[in-house]
């Protein structure tokens, strides 16, 4: 099984959706936030392109934070999800100097969090909160290993990209463009 | 805070989990199995409701945490509003239940008018004060003297209180101030608005034309859906807008219109599909009237006519006319919802529905569709009685085709030296802040300074709270029940909104604000029903729900009584018009002596080293009511100026910096902005999102925090026709220094 999410880069509208609702769904405290939105313009005006995506921990497969963890609070598990166990944290900031993504913030209880894919809820047969809410469904989900899931399916239809492939690091979201 | 925590773990552990929506799931490993997922929806702790944090009106399911904290906030899937997703806003409401900044208790003003002295009171001491202030407003000058100027779902109850009163004087600035030009103009031409949530059939159009509306940083929510599902269909999107909006950025086309030219863009785009005879003949000769007149009306207005008005490439314009001919009758060109630009407004959209009826899209599929509503039963009341004066009496002439009463009209009307027919005197506001949605605030004030009385019903300490004599604080939406959402769409359906919560602090619900204060006028009769949810209850019943159902399902939605969603090939139509054909030439505007089919008139121009000021709206905000909601603020806590390079190079301005902005008439911003120097604006405009640059203290979050451009709004273009207050029609310039004495706001 191999978690992944593929990004509509022609569908997202930028509107921070995502951002409120993993905001609510995970008690992300005010001010902080393990989703982002992020716009690049080209062009002079009035030849203009622009790209809005959706950002998130990438859940690497060659994930940097887990290698860096002196205590082993950043692991993968099932799917290959990335988490940060709260309890084992001590909040020394390694991990978030090795991502390329900038993914993770320190939280004001003294650990690190980011993203989880919302393990807790797709453990229930459910869809993150991000994908579940997004208003342009631009948001897809699913497991990799089988053909058949809405990620597997897109990512055959439409092309894509993923950031700073160049890291190494093997990062599960993509960017349909 | 550590009990919503706890909530998350215990659902990681399965015991808390929650309901499960879409289909999308099977494509998930490691399910639980139904009757695992089964027995935790017992558990589950939900309540229905619609959203307030816009006019969309979503409907969804507020969860709590195991010790009936409110949680969050999420779509239902049986919802055609919202289709199970809400947007930023509607997921951020919570942040309007929590903000600690809210309206806690009724307040009564001590000292002078906008000084903001206020003792707190109890309800029945602020009522009593209310009462007693109108009673005495009717003696003296007649019950048509008390308006109302209301936004949202209390409406209802206060309309139904100033009928009983004898006041036919209550409004919505969403008339006024946003999409009356639009109602007017469909009516006039197809009898019939677009209705809210419009009828526009995005999920099959082809082709859908954008002009000045930006759907996407405006969060209308089923429209973004499925303008979405449009694109993933392969649909041409064309925007026309001075900015570069994220719904350029998905277009095929782009025409970036020098701004207040869009009715010389429309009359090129109707020579095109009429002199090239690519317009839908059999439709035009079938429903339409009044093509003769247009044909030879449309004449002259060439792409290269329009190209030296609107500098947009006569080669663009003939292929995008080609392109919305090609996908009809699929095709939508959007009215738009906030239209009050330019003060001829309502001949925009005229031009608008014209080509839309060209294209023959109206009620066919991918343009525009019937709509449904649900008949829902009303409670018997006594009759109202006939006002002495009616609301057109009060400027009579003005405005000939305006539908209901005109904010701006009826502001106008507390001011003596404009001589109304009769005077206004008495305001109750309700859920619109009128400092913000009402340009040209120096008279706004100045009618405020002459009122008797000036009540505000809000959830927050808005502006125009400050200026009341009483505040009366409603709880959230989160927090009551209201009368059901009964809206048109495809369907006819019904939803339910109910409390989450027990109100907060000493606030109370708008029906009950209302009943008890038709109680202390003698008016009870109006309001049989004590308790709200009775009345819900006996309406559900007639409608074969009850209120029980609604309370486990939010959402019933019901069969259309016909198969009438589109028109058919060849069907014989009647249209609700006076000739029941759709008019593309207004009889009754030349009747009235206005233009019968819309002309391009020039608009002044900003003068040297000034820029026009284009607003907007961003997705994560609600005009000025959510920029203190905690959730939404993190998102966004500021607007800022968008200046193009060439610009911002000549005054040598930089990104980040912060600037105060002075309009023609010298007003300048009470607080600075912040730059953004981008590509994506015009050298001749600068762009704005609407609703930041807050005045008052107690909304401690968004204070001061970017600029109004209702502040810079004080030329205001109105609309001959219906009353509309024309917006777009204001310069700004670039002030550097900090301005040395107070403004006055």
């Amino acid at each position: 099984m191999r978690y992944a999410m593929a990004v509509d880069t022609r569908k997202c509208v930028g509107c921070s959706d995502c951002v409120v609702a993993c905001q609510t769904e995970n008690d992300v405290p005010i001010g902080y936030s393990r989703d982002w939105v992020v716009e690049i313009m080209d062009g002079t005006y009035p030849q203009l392109e622009e790209e809005i995506r959706s950002e998130r921990c990438n859940h690497c497969v060659n994930a940097p934070c887990v290698r860096c963890c002196p205590t082993g609070a950043s692991h993968i598990v099932e799917g290959g999800i990335v988490l940060v166990e709260h309890s084992k944290c001590i909040g020394c900031g390694a991990c978030m100097a090795s991502c390329p993504y900038d993914a993770r913030y320190p939280h004001p209880n003294g650990y690190v969090d980011k993203c989880t894919f919302c393990e807790h809820r797709i453990k229930n047969g459910m869809l993150p909160a991000c994908v579940e809410v997004c208003p342009t469904k631009c948001l897809y989900f699913g497991d990799l290993d089988d053909p058949n899931s809405d990620v597997s399916v897109v990512l055959k239809k439409r092309k894509s990209k993923t950031l700073i492939p160049e890291a190494g690091t093997n990062p599960q979201l993509y960017f349909l463009i | 805070m550590t009990s919503r925590r706890d909530f998350i773990k215990i659902s990681a552990l399965g015991a808390g989990a929650l309901v499960v929506g879409t289909g999308k799931i099977n494509a998930l490993k490691g399910l639980s199995s139904p009757e695992e997922v089964k027995k935790l929806v017992v558990d589950l702790k939900r309540t229905p409701t619609y959203c307030e944090v816009c006019f969309w009106k979503c409907a969804g399911w507020v969860y709590k945490t195991s010790e009936g904290k409110i949680w969050k906030i999420i779509g239902n899937d049986e919802d055609q509003h919202s289709n199970g997703r809400f947007c930023p806003r509607g997921t951020g409401g919570v942040g309007m239940y929590y903000d600690e900044d809210r309206l806690k208790t009724p307040l009564i003003r001590v000292e002078e008018r906008g000084k903001q002295v206020f003792r707190e009171a109890t309800w029945d001491e602020a009522l009593e004060v209310v009462a007693s202030k109108m009673k005495e407003i009717s003696s003296k000058y007649g019950p048509e003297s008390m308006a109302l100027l209301t936004h949202g779902s209390g409406s209802s109850y206060y309309t139904t209180l100033m009928k009983a009163f004898g006041s036919p004087n209550s409004t919505e600035p969403s008339y006024a101030q946003c999409k009356g030009p639009r109602d007017e103009a469909f009516f006039a031409t197809f009898g019939e608005e677009v209705s809210s949530p419009e009828v526009t059939d995005i999920r099959d159009t082809k082709c859908m034309v954008l002009i000045g509306s930006h759907i996407g940083e405006n969060m209308h929510n089923g429209q973004v859906q499925e303008m979405s599902d449009a694109i993933d269909k392969g649909a041409t999107i064309i925007t026309v807008d001075p900015r570069f909006s994220t719904a350029a950025g998905k277009s095929k086309f782009w025409l970036p219109i020098k701004p207040s030219t869009d009715i010389a863009l429309l009359l090129a785009w109707i020579h095109e599909v009429i002199y090239n005879d690519i317009y839908d003949k059999k439709y035009v000769d079938m429903y339409c009237s009044g093509f003769d007149q247009l044909k030879s009306h449309v004449k002259d207005f060439t792409p290269e006519w329009a190209y030296g008005i609107t500098t947009i490439n006569p080669e663009l314009i003939r292929t995008t006319a080609k392109e919305m001919a090609d996908a009809s009758p699929a095709v939508i060109i959007h009215p738009g919802r906030h239209v009050t630009w330019y003060g001829d407004d309502t001949q925009r959209v005229r031009a608008i529905a014209i080509l839309n009826a060209l294209l023959g899209s109206w009620w066919q599929r991918g343009g525009f569709y019937r709509p449904a509503k649900f008949d829902l039963a009303s409670a018997t009341i006594p009759e109202f009685k006939e006002p002495a004066k009616d609301w057109q009496d009060i400027f009579p002439g003005k405005y000939p085709i305006a539908s209901m009463p005109v904010s701006n009209a009826l502001i106008d009307a507390s001011i003596p030296e404009n001589k109304s027919a009769y005077p206004i005197k008495g305001w109750l506001v309700n859920a619109t802040n009128l400092m913000s949605s009402i340009p040209d605030r120096a008279n706004t004030i100045k009618a405020i300074q002459n009122l008797d009385l000036l009540v505000s019903i809000d959830t927050m300490p808005m502006e125009i709270t400050g200026w009341a004599d009483v505040v009366l604080p409603e709880c959230t939406y989160l927090e009551r029940y209201d009368y059901l959402r009964v809206s048109p769409h495809r369907k006819p359906a019904l939803a339910l909104r109910m409390p989450a919560a027990e109100p907060m602090y000493n606030t109370k619900p708008g029906y009950w604000i209302a009943r008890e204060l038709s109680k202390k006028l003698g008016l009870a009769d109006y309001f049989p029903y004590e308790k709200i949810e009775d009345l819900l209850d006996w309406q559900l019943k007639k409608a074969g729900s009850s209120l029980e159902e609604m309370q486990r399902i939010g959402v019933k939605t019901f069969d259309r009584d016909y198969d009438d969603l589109y028109i058919t090939e060849g069907m014989q139509v009647q249209f609700p018009t006076d000739s029941g054909k759709i008019e593309l030439y207004s009889k009754y505007f030349e009747s009235l002596g206005f233009d019968p089919l819309p002309k391009y008139v020039p608009h002044p121009e900003p003068p040297y080293g000034f820029y026009r000021l284009i607003y907007g709206r961003a997705p994560m905000h609600t005009f000025g009511r959510t920029s203190n909601n905690p959730n939404l603020h993190a998102i966004m806590s500021e607007n800022s100026v968008w200046i193009n390079p060439k610009v911002a190079k000549e005054w040598g301005l930089k990104t980040d910096q912060y600037i105060w902005l002075k309009n023609q008439d010298n007003v300048t911003s009470t607080f600075p902005i912040k730059i953004r120097v981008t590509e994506r604006i015009r050298w001749d405009s600068v762009y704005m999102v609407h609703g930041f640059g807050h005045t008052q203290k107690q909304m401690t979050r968004c204070y001061g925090k970017g600029v109004s451009d209702t502040q810079l709004i004080t030329n205001v273009l109105v609309d001959p026709l219906m009353g509309g207050t024309g917006m777009r029609s204001n310069f700004v310039t670039f002030v550097t220094e900090k301005p040395g004495e107070e403004v006055a706001s």
